[in-house]
């Protein structure tokens, strides 16, 4: 059986993968699909440590936490696909009209 | 042994994928990338003995929420070559590619060095761990308040939808 170490170190990788690309791209679609990345390996260590501990509590975070993506996402990109609708461009450094 | 080369096949795979939804230029190919990870993360569910989890990952994750992208990139027609031109980051990539490196160092050493003690697995894994009769069985009895204020948060999360995109007139 593989050790529940290797699953948290490849979340870890995945997670750091995502972290990097929120911080280098700036593209906001690309940033979400980033944060997908990193919610992905939580996702992964929940069920790594839902089988390590034989408790079912890991999955069931899992199906609560795909809910709770899925709403993010939805709103998420109502928003871009609002603010593209009005200033035609959705390059990240360019949105900084509430800067002060 | 067999889970073992899985584990690293399916594992390289997904790193790559990870890599690639970061690094393409196109943002239709990070979206293919990104669905090609959630697959093998869902082939990992499987390893984990949770099938009902990754049964839900392929449908809501690569089913819906990457159809979502799909549609959105299709739509506002992003990722031109405009996109690539200006580069106001500079020298900053570099540091957040170096600083990245140091993460996944502080973690590997983390999990690696030993520091966190884990309580040794119990026993083999129960009949019928991951599937959807478990998994419902727990749901809908110790974590039945969240799945209704999830509920409640995915209606919210479409009223706010419809209102975001609404006409002004």
């Amino acid at each position: 059986m593989v050790p529940t170490a290797y699953y948290i170190i490849l979340s870890g990788l995945l997670f750091t993968t995502g972290v990097v690309g929120v911080l280098v791209r700036r593209n906001p679609i690309i940033m979400f699909m980033s944060i997908e990345l990193m919610l992905n390996s939580a996702n992964l260590a929940f069920v790594t440590f839902a089988r390590h501990y034989r408790s079912l509590d890991g999955q069931v975070s899992v199906f609560i936490v795909m809910a709770v993506v899925a709403a993010e996402v939805a709103v998420g990109l109502a928003i871009i696909v609002a603010i593209f609708r009005t200033k035609a461009t959705i390059d990240v450094d360019e949105l900084n009209l509430m800067k002060w | 042994m067999a889970e073992l080369i899985i584990f690293v096949v399916l594992g390289a795979v997904a790193v790559g994928a990870g890599i690639a939804v970061v690094a393409a230029r196109n943002p239709v190919h990070s979206a293919l990338f990104l669905v090609v990870n959630f697959f093998c993360l869902a082939a990992l569910f499987l390893v984990l003995s949770a099938e009902f989890v990754a049964v839900l990952q392929v449908l809501v994750y690569a089913g819906a929420i990457m159809v979502l992208f799909l549609f959105v990139i299709m739509l506002l027609n992003v990722g031109g070559v405009l996109e690539s031109l200006r580069d106001p980051l500079g020298s900053q990539r570099w540091l957040a590619l170096l600083l990245g490196l140091g993460l996944v160092a502080e973690v590997t050493a983390m999990v690696i060095s030993g520091a966190v003690k884990l309580p040794a697995p119990s026993g083999g894994i129960p009949a019928g761990f991951g599937s959807p009769s478990e998994v419902g069985l727990h749901l809908y009895s110790r974590y039945l308040f969240p799945f209704e204020v999830v509920s409640l948060l995915l209606l919210v999360a479409m009223v706010g939808v419809v209102v975001l995109n609404k006409r002004r007139d």
